[in-house]
């Protein structure tokens, strides 16, 4: 039978079918980090339960931790707790951590995929729904709320019914300055925050071939914001010269093995869908989020919707609400909205090709005065390595950005770095939803090199218009 | 045959795509512990000033918020509308819902995770068709004290007028309502079979089981 790259997955894992037509699925790789995880291990103490395998799990603190002044250690004390339990957990079970002055340490979607800890055709999770993110390597990956977290650790498996397949093939090739990140919220915008519920999606095409591993990243990375779980790219040269010569890729006495096998994580010619959209990649202009929802998304050059124009009484609704929360008014134009915070990072947007985009358009100019903080926040302690070999650190401390330690940041705001109220801010991460960045605080999802050019503009701008001019 | 049956008032939140940074939001992911989210339930919503883990004061009712308005602030069912508790996976929303005393919650839709994690705890999500969450909201906004009684084993939900609604759970979803069992202990049943199949993958895919090599 003729197999989608999902079902392939899918079927290497399966440990037990139940009568209730869910599975047992192994999981290989777990991580973990600080927030999602204390219950979990709690729960084993209860039960006195043991840890299946710990060298199936890495465990990272991320989602709290400060992204400057790190010797002095963590200042919040609760913070610091969640942070210490982690690690005393990890010592107790002997599980690896990348602690915050490890060069590895980093947001957990970040270093899996940069240390070789995803690799081709794994199954992988994490407490965190971005988990999606790692699909970009074909394994298939996905959240877990902290229930499965423990059901992972005690059982190396999950109970869990199989999803559907779901095609999204995307043609021809993006235009310059034009990212993944513009064509995810574009998808986004076509098929609404629901459009994937119940399905993995499996983004195909020579678009897609022909974008970096990062790029993909991006893209599954976003799957959740569609409402799936999972989002995977099939397996071709671009991964596997990925894999090779990372921290923990396979040794060399198995490495010709292993990618023998990763040549078959491709979706099979004529492989049945149970849903496929097609989407042209020269459609895609910059996007930028105006709602409360990441679907609530137009192009750089369109206008804030108005909420009169939608017959439905409930949507209508949906919009106004939205733009009471975001302070903007219905035809308003995107480019007239200016902005007090730029945030470049997050598991979606941190990698260093990210921060070569943003650090292109910012070169040579200053962030403008209306901007009372832009942050670069790279994904982990390697991209932030990478970046400053070549002198990206330099180039935005010179503009006016401040240069950060990895961590998720503010694109959740559990640190220090977060959003006041009514402050609105474009930034590179992945949702928008009321109070994310911080109570009351005004979230724009755009690209990193949208979001360089709000910096130094005060507001949004064309990039594609800024590069042609430059 | 065991039951459960679930009664009680009805709170109309007629809102779709209510993600869980709103259901619980991220300052109080730092708890280590499962319990006493109820209090921030729809934090940002329900009070008018903001808070974390370590506020001691008083806070602000947002009178306005429906978990503040009687009858529904006795409520223990949420009707709701489509993708309720998308985004972040956390379970801390389903802690805080059932904490607060939530537990059943009636939408056309719910976003994956939201929904394992939801019956892992316990909390019953039901799905019903668009014309008859309409109808059930326009009945509450006649008249507000609006109780419901559902049957799970029957898969029944009936409204204060005598009208009996049927929905759609699986099997084991139920099950796992009316008996709370432990799922690991469940899924440790199948040690020996997880064993085989890891021994027989350690041969096929040695590289998967290498160990860490720091």
């Amino acid at each position: 039978m003729k197999k989608t790259l999902y079902d392939k997955i899918w079927d290497e894992h399966l440990v037990h079918e139940n009568e209730d037509g869910s599975s047992l699925v192994y999981i290989d790789r777990h991580l973990v980090h600080e927030v999602t995880s204390p219950q979990a291990f709690d729960g084993l103490d209860i039960q006195k339960r043991d840890i299946w395998n710990n060298n199936s799990i890495y465990a990272v603190s991320d989602h709290n931790v400060p992204t400057q002044n790190r010797a002095s250690g963590i200042d919040d004390k609760i913070s610091k707790l969640q942070v210490d339990t982690l690690i005393d957990n990890c010592k107790k079970h002997k599980i690896s951590y990348f602690d915050l002055n490890n060069i590895n340490q980093g947001i957990v979607h970040v270093i899996g995929p940069e240390l070789a800890i995803t690799q081709p055709g794994m199954t992988l999770v994490c407490g965190d729904s971005h988990t999606s993110t790692h699909g970009a390597l074909a394994s298939l990956a996905f959240g877990v709320g902290t229930s499965d977290v423990e059901h992972v650790l005690a059982t190396q498996c999950i109970n869990i019914n199989k999803e559907k397949n779901f095609k999204i093939n995307i043609t021809n090739k993006l235009s310059n300055y034009v990212s993944s990140k513009d064509l995810i919220l574009h998808i986004i915008k076509e098929i609404g925050t629901s459009g994937g519920t119940g399905y993995t999606i499996e983004f195909t095409g020579d678009c897609i071939e022909n974008m970096s591993i990062e790029s993909r990243m991006t893209m599954c990375n976003m799957s959740i914001e569609a409402g799936a779980k999972s989002g995977l790219v099939a397996f071709d040269s671009k991964t596997h010269e990925y894999m090779l010569n990372k921290k923990y890729s396979p040794s060399k006495k198995y490495l010709d093995e292993a990618v023998k096998y990763w040549e078959n994580l491709v979706s099979d010619h004529d492989a049945v869908f149970d849903k496929i959209l097609s989407f042209d990649a020269t459609d895609v202009l910059p996007q930028v989020t105006w709602g409360t929802s990441p679907e609530m998304t137009t192009d750089i050059n369109g206008k804030v919707p108005n909420p009169d124009d939608e017959n439905d009484s409930s949507k209508k609704q949906y919009i106004q609400r939205a733009l009471d929360y975001m302070g903007l008014t219905a035809n308003q134009d995107i480019k007239s909205i200016m902005l007090d915070k730029i945030f470049i990072g997050s598991c979606t947007n941190s990698r260093i090709e990210d921060l070569r985009q943003a650090a292109k358009i910012v070169e040579g100019y200053k962030v403008s005065d209306n901007i009372k903080q832009a942050i670069v926040v790279p994904g982990s302690g390697l991209v932030k390595a990478e970046a400053e070999k070549e002198g990206l650190d330099k180039i935005f401390v010179k503009s006016g950005f401040e240069w950060r330690e990895p961590g998720c940041s503010m694109c959740l705001g559990m640190n220090d770095d977060s959003l006041l109220p009514y402050e609105r801010c474009a930034s590179t991460s992945n949702r928008n939803f009321e109070g994310r960045q911080g109570d009351k605080g005004r979230t724009h999802l755009v690209s990193p090199s949208m979001a360089a050019l709000a910096a130094i503009k005060g507001h949004f701008s064309n990039v594609i218009d800024f590069a042609n001019e430059k | 045959m065991k039951n459960k049956i679930i009664e009680g008032q009805v709170i109309p939140f007629d809102q779709s795509n209510i993600d869980t940074d709103a259901i619980i939001p991220k300052q109080y992911l730092k708890s280590i512990k499962k319990s006493g989210f109820g209090p921030f339930l729809f934090d940002s919503l329900r009070y008018t000033d903001p808070g974390d883990l370590s506020t001691t004061k008083k806070r602000n009712i947002n009178s306005k918020f429906v978990l503040n308005i009687k009858p529904y602030s006795s409520g223990n069912i949420i009707l709701t509308n489509d993708n309720f508790g998308c985004g972040s996976s956390r379970e801390h929303a389903v802690w805080a819902l059932k904490d607060f005393g939530i537990e059943a919650i009636i939408s056309t839709s719910f976003a994956d995770i939201f929904y394992r994690n939801s019956f892992k705890n316990g909390l019953l999500l039901i799905s019903i068709k668009k014309d008859e969450l309409d109808k059930m909201f326009r009945e509450i906004t006649m008249s507000p004290k609006y109780n419901l009684t559902i049957n799970i084993q029957n898969q029944t939900i009936t409204t204060p007028n005598d009208q009996v609604y049927s929905f759609a759970i699986s099997d084991s979803d139920k099950e796992r309502i009316i008996f709370e069992y432990d799922d690991i202990e469940l899924s440790l049943k199948h040690k020996d079979k997880i064993k085989i199949y890891e021994d027989r993958m350690k041969l096929l895919k040695p590289w998967v089981f290498e160990k860490n090599n720091d």
